[in-house]
């Protein structure tokens, strides 16, 4: 199970409504506890797939590497990631799963269509190694908080400098 | 120096997230890792012994693979290794096999 806060959730969507047409990507840190990852944060990522951003992603390791840091810094680990799905549905594709190395990790994406947010789902990178790994749906268990202002939202989405 | 370990890794370490090594270069420091956890190994080379594709080694920051000495680099105990599974993906491609049965 993914576990994530509202203002978070709903900022990690908003991501890929801003870079319609192209695809948006991000980190989610937290701790991941048996059968749970819990976010506590998200952190945009820039696309460096400009060549072919409507339908590819990729985050830069440089980019992890300070994302790495900046997690540890804050007692959290990298506990999954996002992307969008720019006018296509929110399911993985082979391509997703042939690029995901982070078993235990949530693999969240999101279908946005004519720019505009539709279905957010999660996958669980499951098994032992490369041969066996799958990714497999989870529920998202979004947390409602009292009230969701636009500060909130821009405190949930920090961007972490190149 | 302190070698750090991402989340998929760490079952291979006994859940370390940092292991510590003293070595003199890069390549020391990965031996002396896949030597203290040998289940590594295999999660890191592939058969013929090269870093897998998709894993990436950053000393500092700097990406290993782009240093003039590569994995000859010398090292401190201040220095930091980190071990970066590279994250992609996209759209295209056919809906994953199992996609079908999982839409809501």
């Amino acid at each position: 199970m993914l576990k994530v806060a509202a203002t978070t959730y709903e900022a990690l969507r908003a991501h890929g409504e801003e870079t319609y047409p192209h695809e948006c990507c991000g980190v989610l840190l937290g701790r991941s506890e048996e059968g749970l990852n819990a976010v506590e944060a998200a952190v945009r990522a820039g696309n460096t797939r400009t060549d072919s951003a409507h339908n590819r992603y990729n985050i830069a390791p440089q980019e992890l590497v300070k994302i790495q840091r900046q997690a540890r810094e804050q007692g959290w680990d990298i506990v999954g990631f996002y992307h969008s799905h720019p006018d296509h549905p929110a399911q993985w594709s082979t391509t997703d799963l042939a690029e995901a190395h982070w078993l235990g990790c949530s693999y969240v994406i999101t279908a946005v269509a004519g720019g505009a947010a539709k279905q957010t789902n999660s996958f669980l990178l499951t098994g032992s190694s490369e041969e066996d790994k799958a990714l497999v749906r989870e529920e998202i268990l979004v947390e409602s908080e009292t009230r969701l202002t636009a500060e909130d939202t821009e405190e949930a989405l920090r961007s972490v400098p190149a | 120096m302190k070698i750090h370990i991402p989340t998929p890794l760490r079952v291979y370490t006994g859940k370390q997230d940092t292991v510590e090594v003293a070595a003199k270069t890069v390549g020391d420091a990965l031996a002396q890792l896949t030597s203290q956890h040998p289940d590594l190994k295999k999660h890191l080379y592939s058969e013929e012994g090269k870093l897998r594709s998709f894993v990436n080694v950053y000393l500092n920051d700097e990406d290993v693979r782009y240093l003039p000495e590569k994995e000859t680099t010398p090292v401190t105990d201040a220095d930091a290794l980190s071990i970066i599974p590279s994250i992609a993906g996209g759209g295209t491609g056919r809906p994953g096999a199992r996609a079908s049965r999982q839409l809501v």
